[in-house]
């Protein structure tokens, strides 16, 4: 028997806004970049680094990276929430995932932005 | 009405339905996904910092483990993504009689695992 108590007016909402925001953003970085591979594949790595080295093509892959952030946050912390009961392991798992996904957000800058 | 359920939670004893096994392997891909986050960032670093760093990324991705590695991962995006469009779709209230979840959650599991299966064998 699952007893579930739902507290708070906006319970969840924005997260499960972002979820979703992000989700699109994705799904639309992902299918540019398909079209990129099928019609102008680039074969080596200067070309490689040519595409990075675009503005657009450095905020597009940005943004990507930080929904792809956003994205892990709500999700990691569904799980969380759902299989790790202890309050205290619980909370410092969120943390380490939170402070994870901050130090990648920063190592994605510097990715993006050293081409 | 009271209804006191779900009657039991013994894992071993609950057949999943097809959505269900959609929606399980959503949430264990994601979290594949992120466990492997610092892997594929640290590649599309070396493949980007130098043409050094470029030549130790096409190293690394030659290794068969390397290559296993990253086709799990290639699957576990790709049915994240069908899925999590599914459920987009879903929320949108399209598709959710029980015949048409069924089916679409069919053509999900199917799509990942072809698709995993053919850019596999093209990119090995």
């Amino acid at each position: 028997m699952v007893k579930r108590i739902v507290v708070g007016a906006h319970y969840g909402l924005r997260d499960w806004m972002i979820q979703r925001v992000s989700a699109v953003v994705m799904a639309l970085y992902t299918l540019l970049f398909v079209l990129i591979l099928i019609f102008a594949p680039p074969r080596h790595y200067g070309a490689w680094k040519a595409l990075f080295a675009n503005q657009a093509m450095k905020l597009a892959t940005f943004v990507f990276l930080v929904s792809l952030f956003l994205h892990a946050w709500v999700g990691m912390r569904d799980i969380l929430m759902d299989y790790i009961k202890p309050t205290g392991a619980r909370l410092s798992l969120e943390v380490l995932v939170a402070l994870a996904l901050v130090a990648y957000a920063g190592w994605a800058l510097q990715i993006v932005w050293s081409v | 009405m009271n209804k006191s359920r779900p009657k039991y939670l013994d894992l071993t004893r609950i057949k999943l339905p097809v959505p269900g096994l959609v929606s399980i392997l959503h949430r264990i891909s994601g979290f594949g996904l992120f466990l492997f986050l610092p892997l594929l960032l640290w590649l599309l670093q070396s493949s980007l910092a130098s043409p050094d760093s470029y030549v130790r990324y096409r190293d690394a991705i030659a290794q068969p483990l390397m290559k296993l590695i990253l086709i799990g991962l290639l699957w576990a995006f790709l049915h994240h993504l069908f899925a999590g469009l599914r459920f987009l779709m879903l929320d949108m209230h399209y598709g959710t009689s029980l015949a048409a979840a069924r089916s679409s959650s069919r053509a999900v599991l199917g799509i990942g695992i072809v698709l995993t299966i053919v850019l596999g064998v093209f990119l090995w």
